[in-house]
């Protein structure tokens, strides 16, 4: 790949990004056109449009962008971690602690704060039990890693289904919409904002280790990488990015699974490109997702998780028959 | 002048089996070592107990005179290279990407690769013979090829000792002695072009292979170190120690060792 040819690509993506967020601005059941855009940010626009743009439309568009990159970036942190390319931000079970955890506030009518509050003490439970068991037995091998996550997630599955079946049918929906992924309540703030930049400064930072980590813990360490230390950031960030992915907006789906390996399809595979272009495109693809997930069947709002799996889909298939036909 | 690396009294377990006790050796500069021993005699453990990605229960691994154990491991990856038998294809790079891979111990944090990390990948994978796969991804490799590419990272990396780990695998025989010769030949093409030329100490590689191809060891090493099990191990120089009687003992198998036209051949009976 020649010199320029990244710089072009990420002028691209960031284009994207704009163009996104700025149409995700525009739509919604309130007209607003550039020109209020432009209104608003020289302080010059009507006391509607001013409250939709700051108290809804902005703050979504904040948290889909701020869930879909930190999703993306946990994405590829686990895939290192795991090497395993069908690794996603839930594989640990992360995403089920942070369900159970959610699901028992709207069991009990709590909502609001209550509902992240609780999402984040289940992940961090989740969390603790993975690690917990990983380290007692003194083996961090990816499949000891990854069997672990599964059989916790197994376990978390066992109580949602439990939880849902044992629910009032009117507060099924919610927990529905929670499970799928949602970003109608959504709102993020300088933490969740502090800790993707930190983490993705982080990961950069390391890029170059996680492509040799990637060829295997011993190659890793006979080229000089802290292999324990590495991967034991490695769990914890990913974690913490997924942990302020799922109480922002509950578990999307395929975000974190699918926009890596879109990257890598078309060429991103050194993790110095990749990690970037998963912020942008992972923001952005969520964002993306949301505008449509509210804008489709309108008034009626759909989960945002439904969407990234309808586009995320046949984007993949075409990405990878294209990977492949090369 | 002191030794390259040197191992004093070593002791390695694997669970409860000894795998060498009370093994020394001293490897100097331009010196090819063969480990030799049948399979789990413990070859690769001590391979990595060299490279100090392993501690032994007892005795200690001097680089130059420093210990592995009071240093980095990137200190130790800038002089210390290691040739694994596996490699991992998840999540595949290109064949260009994997060898720049090597340069990882001499970047000191920085992000990008540079000119000189490129043309010494190029020169890597041209000595190799493999410049023309560069922009394949591995997992389009033949077993070979894979073997090529991992030795090209090796080179890359300009390590001054080199330990490898079945180097033979995959390789075909024509290229088995020329490759040996190649990574000897870095004894002089090691060190930087920026380095003094006054500094003798940093030029001047050595070779640690572990094998199981006796003929090729006994053509290409110097020296033999043979795992007999049950901890015990014959070291010296490549003709002494390859006896029938010890090769008997080490393969548990009947070895015949002929002369033939100036070589020395072993087959088993």
């Amino acid at each position: 790949m020649s010199q320029l040819q990244p710089f072009r690509l990420l002028l691209f993506a960031l284009l994207a990004a704009f163009t996104s967020v700025l149409v995700s601005l525009l739509s919604g059941s309130v007209e607003l056109s550039f020109d209020d855009l432009i209104a608003y940010a020289v302080g010059d626009i009507p006391a509607l449009q001013r409250q939709v743009l700051e108290e809804i439309r902005i703050p979504r568009t904040l948290a889909a962008f701020v869930t879909g990159a930190a999703l993306a970036l946990a994405g590829v942190l686990m895939q290192v971690l795991l090497r395993n390319p069908l690794a996603d931000p839930y594989i640990l079970g992360l995403s089920g602690g942070a369900a159970v955890g959610a699901l028992a506030s709207i069991m009990l009518g709590l909502g609001g704060w209550w509902l992240s509050g609780t999402a984040f003490v289940g992940a961090l439970v989740s969390v603790g039990v993975v690690f917990g068991i990983a380290s007692r037995s003194g083996r961090w091998s990816t499949t000891h890693l990854l069997l672990t996550g599964v059989v916790v997630s197994a376990g978390w599955g066992a109580l949602i289904n439990l939880m849902l079946s044992t629910s009032a049918s009117a507060s099924v929906q919610g927990m529905l919409f929670w499970l799928m992924g949602d970003l109608s309540q959504s709102r993020v703030g300088l933490l969740q904002v502090g800790i993707l930049i930190t983490g993705a400064a982080l990961a950069l930072r390391a890029a170059r280790s996680l492509n040799v980590l990637v060829r295997g813990d011993l190659v890793a360490a006979s080229l000089g990488v802290h292999v324990n230390g590495l991967r034991l950031s490695l769990f914890f960030g990913a974690s913490l990015l997924t942990v302020i992915a799922v109480t922002t907006a509950g578990s999307v789906g395929f975000v974190g699974l699918v926009v890596p390996h879109m990257l890598r399809l078309t060429g991103a595979r050194d993790h110095r490109l990749l990690i970037p272009f998963s912020l942008i495109a992972g923001g952005t693809f969520l964002v993306v997702a949301d505008t449509l997930a509210r804008t489709l069947l309108a008034p009626q709002q759909l989960p945002v998780g439904v969407i990234t799996a309808l586009i995320g889909v046949p984007s993949f298939i075409v990405i990878l028959r294209n990977a492949a036909s090369k | 002048m002191t030794s390259l690396l040197t191992a004093d009294n070593l002791l390695l377990r694997a669970g409860h089996r000894t795998l060498c006790s009370g093994l020394s050796l001293k490897v100097e500069q331009g010196q090819c070592w063969g480990l030799l021993g049948k399979n789990g005699a413990g070859k690769t453990s001590l391979l990595h107990t060299l490279a100090g990605l392993r501690k032994p229960a007892e005795g200690t691994v001097l680089l130059g005179e420093t210990p592995l154990a009071a240093l980095r491991p990137a200190q130790i990856a800038e002089k210390i290279g290691l040739l694994l038998q596996e490699s991992v294809d998840a999540l595949p790079s290109t064949v260009l990407e994997t060898a720049l891979l090597g340069r990882h111990p001499h970047t000191k944090g920085r992000l990008f690769d540079d000119a000189e990390d490129l043309a010494i990948a190029y020169e890597a994978l041209s000595k190799l013979g493999i410049e023309s796969l560069a922009p394949r991804t591995v997992d389009s490799l033949s077993g070979g090829e894979r073997q090529r590419l991992a030795l090209a990272m090796l080179l890359a990396q300009r390590p001054r000792l080199l330990l490898l780990d079945e180097p033979s695998n995959h390789l075909d025989l024509g290229f088995q002695t020329p490759l040996i010769n190649l990574l000897l030949s870095q004894a002089n093409g090691s060190q930087r072009k920026t380095a003094p030329p006054s500094d003798n100490v940093s030029s001047g590689a050595a070779v640690i292979m572990a094998t199981h191809d006796i003929n090729l060891a006994a053509r290409v090493c110097d020296n033999i170190v043979l795992m007999i099990g049950d901890g015990e191990t014959l070291v010296g120089n490549a003709l002494d120690v390859l006896t029938e009687d010890n090769l008997g003992k080490a393969y548990d198998c009947p070895i015949a060792r002929v002369k033939h036209e100036g070589r020395t051949l072993f087959y088993p009976l």
